[in-house]
C-alpha cells in the first residue's frame, strides 16, 4: 500500500508557543569532549533585512563522527545529543555552542544539517553548515558537487576575536543566496 | 559508507513551492536558484531520538494545564501517523500549537483584537505509540484576521509538527476542520494546486473517538515520507 507524503505547511508568526519547551542552544552536554565552538550569524531576507521568529534546527554527528541508530520501538530515554534548536531574534541573529563533528568518512566533511523554519516559508529549508580551516573540505562529495561561489555560503567564517567563535549567515534569497538543498 | 536507505522524494504536487505569490510573506523568504540534490546519507537517515522522559502528563492534554477549563468547544484530535509506505511511525515526537477558541496565540507578537484565555496557553506534544498512533485534547480554534491581503482570514488551524525517524522526514504541516467556509480563500491552505493533496490537511470528524455529552473528535492522519526499497549506492566519486 502507498500513501501521499502530507502537504507541508509554514509554522507561521507564533511557532515559539508550540516550539520553545525544546528550545536547545547548546548541542552536546557540559563536559562532553571535542573542540569547541560558538557559531553566530542572521538569517536574511531578500532585501537583506533579518527575518523575525525564525526557528533554526541542527543536526550533526559527535565528536567521534557517530550518530544515534534510529528507533524501531518507542524510547523511554531522549537521545538529543548533536541536535540543536533556536529561535532567531526580532532582527534574524541567532547563535548556538556546539562541538566540532567527527570524521564521517572519505568523501564527507565535518558539517551540520541546518533546517530554517519561519513565515512565509510554506516549506522548511535545509542547508548544511560546514567548518572554516578544514582539509577534508576539498573532498567532500556535497562542496564538490557546487560551483565556486556558491560553495562558500556553506562554510562558515572565522570570528575576529576569538578562533573559537565562527560567524555564518543564512541568506534566503539574492546574490548572496546560500545554497539550499533537496533533502 | 552508510548502507541506510535513503528517504522517497516527495510526489510532484504533493509539496508547496517556495515562492507562492498569493502568500505575501513567501515573496522575500524564497529562495531563487534552484534546490540542490541531496544524496541520502547517515545524516539525512538519521535524527535526534525522543523518549518519554521528555514528556510531563499534561502535555496531550491542552484543556488539563492550567486552574480552570479553557473556555471554547472541548475536542479530541487523534490520528496516526504513518510513512509513504503505510508502516507506522512508532515513536514519533508531535508537537501542537493553536489559537485559542477566540483566534488569539498567547503569543506576544499577536495583535488580535480578541481575549487571551488564561486557562489555554494553545501547545502540547506526544510521542506515537507501536500503531503510529496519537492523541490530543484540546478546544477548537477560532477564525482570526490577518495582513496578507484585504479582509484576510485564517480559516481555523491547528499546527502540527513531527519528528519521523530522520532528519529528512521532519515535516510541519497544519490540521484544518471540515466545512470552514473560509478554505477556499486562504492562500495557505491553497498552497499547492492537487485538491486531493489539499483535502489530506483537512480532518475528519471522527463519530467513533467522539466522547458522548464531552467532546467531538476528530481524525488527522499524518504521512510522511517513506524509505526507498533498496539502499542508495552513492556513484562513483559520490556524486550523482
Amino acid at each position: 500500500m502507498s500513501l501521499l507524503m502530507t502537504t507541508s505547511q509554514t509554522v507561521g508568526p507564533f511557532s515559539r508557543i508550540g516550539l520553545q519547551w525544546l528550545y536547545r542552544d547548546r548541542l552536546f552536554a557540559d563536559g562532553t569532549r571535542g573542540v569547541a565552538r560558538r557559531v553566530s550569524g542572521r538569517i536574511l531576507d531578500g532585501e537583506g533585512r533579518g527575518v523575525d521568529g525564525a526557528t533554526i534546527e541542527l543536526w550533526q554527528a559527535n565528536p567521534q563522527g557517530r550518530y544515534p541508530s534510529p528507533l524501531s520501538s518507542p524510547c523511554a530515554n531522549s537521545k538529543l545529543e548533536g541536535f540543536g534548536r533556536i529561535e532567531a531574534s526580532a532582527d534574524g541573529a541567532f547563535g548556538f555552542h556546539t562541538l566540532k563533528p567527527g570524521a564521517l568518512g572519505a568523501d564527507q566533511a565535518p558539517h551540520m544539517l541546518v533546517a530554517v523554519f519561519a513565515r512565509g516559508l510554506l516549506r522548511h529549508l535545509v542547508t548544511r553548515m560546514y567548518f572554516p580551516d578544514e582539509g577534508a573540505n576539498d573532498g567532500d562529495h556535497v562542496l564538490g558537487s557546487l560551483e565556486t561561489g556558491r560553495r562558500e555560503t556553506l562554510i562558515a567564517r572565522c570570528g575576529d576575536d576569538s578562533p573559537d567563535h565562527l560567524l555564518w549567515d543564512i541568506v534566503l534569497q539574492g546574490p548572496a543566496e546560500t545554497v539550499f538543498f533537496d533533502c | 559508507m552508510s548502507k541506510t536507505a535513503g528517504f522517497r522524494r516527495p510526489m510532484v504536487g504533493t509539496q508547496p513551492d517556495y515562492l507562492s505569490p498569493g502568500y505575501g510573506s513567501s515573496r522575500l523568504r524564497s529562495p531563487t536558484r534552484p534546490l540542490v540534490l541531496l544524496l541520502h546519507r547517515e545524516s539525512e537517515t538519521t535524527g535526534p531520538l525522543f523518549g518519554a522522559d521528555l514528556l510531563g502528563p499534561s502535555d496531550s492534554d491542552l484543556t488539563g494545564q492550567h486552574a480552570g477549563e479553557p473556555l471554547g468547544a472541548r475536542i479530541l484530535v487523534s490520528g496516526r501517523v504513518l510513512d509513504e509506505n503505510a508502516r507506522p511511525v512508532v515513536g514519533a515526537l508531535v508537537e501542537l500549537w493553536q489559537a485559542n477558541s477566540a483566534g488569539r496565540y498567547a503569543h506576544a507578537g499577536d495583535s488580535h483584537e480578541a481575549p487571551l484565555d488564561p486557562n489555554f496557553t494553545g501547545c502540547g506534544r506526544v510521542l506515537t505509540d507501536e500503531r503510529g498512533g496519537y492523541r490530543f485534547t484540546t478546544i477548537r480554534p477560532g477564525e482570526y484576521p490577518w495582513r496578507n491581503h484585504y479582509n484576510a482570514w485564517r480559516p481555523a488551524h491547528i499546527h502540527f509538527s513531527v519528528f519521523g525517524p530522520a532528519f529528512a522526514t521532519r515535516l510541519v504541516t497544519q490540521m484544518y476542520f471540515p466545512g470552514d467556509p473560509l478554505l477556499p480563500w486562504d492562500p495557505i491552505f491553497n498552497c499547492v494546486p492537487d485538491e486531493k493533496a489539499r483535502a489530506r490537511l483537512v480532518a475528519q470528524f471522527d463519530w467513533e473517538c467522539t466522547l458522548p455529552g464531552r467532546a467531538m473528535g476528530y481524525r488527522f492522519d499524518i504521512v510522511l515520507r517513506g524509505r526507498e526499497a533498496t539502499p542508495l549506492q552513492p556513484a562513483a566519486g559520490g556524486r550523482s
